[in-house]
């Protein structure tokens, strides 16, 4: 155990590492290294942001869904009423119909009564006055009696 | 151990001297030499060690300091070369959990402006220092067996006698490193807070200027005792951690010869292992501690009081 020039050797040879280290070894790995820890944060910063986006994209196709179900749900109520009122209209149309067609059928029928009564009438006129031709052996002056007929008639 | 008798003074000296190179003092350049011989074969030794004095190499100690070093230089910049953001391979994981860990330590103990070479710096300590203590690992016998040509260090012949593997139990390994910090300090300390500022930082705490002088009894044994410390602490952990395996080495000496020597042994196998898996928790706190203190006391050099 001697301190000698070995010293200084190795004092030598330490700078000489050192500044070794210094100029060829630790630049590179150092940058190596910080581009990766770049390049990392950046990956990361565009993962949590692809993720804000993907979270913003899923609000929104929500909002459309809903926005697209109430427009439908619309439309199904409007076609509802449509039908509704579609088949309330036909269904006044074929009452009124039938109202007129029975109003029509009425009057008909009235006429026809009317007639057939106005036809039996004149018929037992003639037969009235028939029969009291043959009662009274004489002819009835039509003409002459046709007051009293028409009263009976009437009467009928 | 082998052919010749040795004892337990000799093998653990043995594991303690240091292969050195240097000039002695008739002016000629050698080996040194140790018990009348010297430390390489066939090579002439004219002196011991104590009359070497300061123009001397440890050999093994910088052979194994710059073969790891180099050996790092190379494995980083090929890691450096080929580094990708996109595809890391997995050595480069490997080497970037490293630069991350250096990185936040810089960032946590160095809050001064950006300098840029706090970050190669506390990188070269922490890998370097770390290779280094690992040394302390290869088991003990192995390095000084194979420099031997393959032979017991106490054999004849063989080729280099003595090699330490470990460089950091040589006092000059850490004290060279944190002679570099030392400078670093001084120059960053003069640099941010002027020669004045730096001088009085010395002197005119922590009393005030009137009572300067105990100011420097204080402060300048902290100043500097901090410093040495650094690369006191990084030798005397390895250098305890060292011995203690060449005490457990001694338990594998009868092997060979006797049943309490195989039992002697197989303790010794248990105590060894023991003692290298807490080791492992020393050799990187200790490479570690380098790399932090180094950062910490390079902050202060940039602080303002």
């Amino acid at each position: 155990m001697n301190f000698n020039a070995t010293l200084f050797g190795q004092l030598l040879a330490f700078v000489f590492f050192v500044w070794f280290t210094m100029q060829y070894v630790w630049p590179f790995i150092l940058e190596a290294l910080e581009e990766r820890e770049k390049e990392i944060s950046d990956g990361l910063e565009a993962a949590s942001r692809g993720k804000r986006e993907l979270d913003e994209a899923h609000q929104k196709k929500i909002e459309i869904l809903e926005e697209a179900k109430k427009e439908a749900a619309d439309l199904v109520n409007q076609a509802n009423a449509r039908a509704n009122q579609l088949v309330e209209d036909a269904k006044s149309t074929a009452h009124e119909e039938a109202e007129r067609i029975k109003v029509s059928a009425q009057s008909d029928l009235d006429q026809a009564a009317k007639r057939t009564k106005e036809e039996l009438r004149s018929e037992v006129a003639a037969l009235a006055v028939a029969g009291a031709e043959k009662i009274l052996g004489s002819e009835v002056d039509k003409d002459k009696n046709s007051q009293i007929i028409d009263q009976i008639a009437k009467e009928l | 151990m082998a052919s010749k008798e040795l004892n337990s003074t000799d093998y653990i000296e043995h594991h303690l001297t240091n292969l050195t190179y240097g000039k002695c003092p008739d002016g000629t350049w050698s080996f040194v030499e140790v018990h009348g011989k010297s430390q390489v074969a066939g090579t002439e030794a004219s002196c011991n060690i104590n009359e070497m004095g300061f123009w001397a190499f440890q050999v093994d100690t910088l052979f194994m300091s710059v073969l790891l070093g180099v050996g790092m230089i190379f494995f980083m910049r090929r890691v450096a070369k080929n580094a990708s953001s996109s595809k890391p391979g997995r050595i480069q994981n490997a080497v970037e959990y490293l630069v991350t860990l250096v990185r936040d330590q810089v960032q946590d103990n160095f809050t001064a402006d950006k300098n840029p070479l706090m970050g190669p710096l506390a990188l070269t300590i922490f890998v370097w220092v770390f290779l280094m203590n690992l040394m302390d690992l290869i088991p003990i016998d192995l390095v000084p067996w194979m420099a031997n040509g393959f032979t017991a260090p106490n054999a004849e012949g063989g080729a280099i006698h003595y090699f330490k593997v470990l460089p950091v139990a040589d006092i000059n390994a850490p004290m060279g490193m944190a002679l570099g910090v030392l400078i670093l300090i001084h120059y960053y300390s003069i640099k941010n807070k002027g020669l004045g500022g730096f001088l009085a930082e010395l002197t005119f705490q922590p009393y005030g200027k009137w009572m300067a002088p105990i100011n420097v009894i204080f402060e300048i044994p902290g100043f500097y005792a901090k410093q040495l410390a650094l690369g006191l602490r990084l030798y005397g952990n390895l250098f305890a951690g060292e011995m203690i395996f060449i005490l457990i080495a001694l338990f594998f000496g009868g092997f060979f010869s006797s049943i309490t020597g195989v039992l002697a042994g197989v303790a010794g196998l248990a105590l060894n292992f023991i003692w290298a898996v807490f080791h492992i928790l020393v050799v990187i706190l200790q490479a570690f501690l380098f790399m932090v203190l180094t950062l910490v006391y390079l902050q202060q050099a940039h602080e303002h009081h």
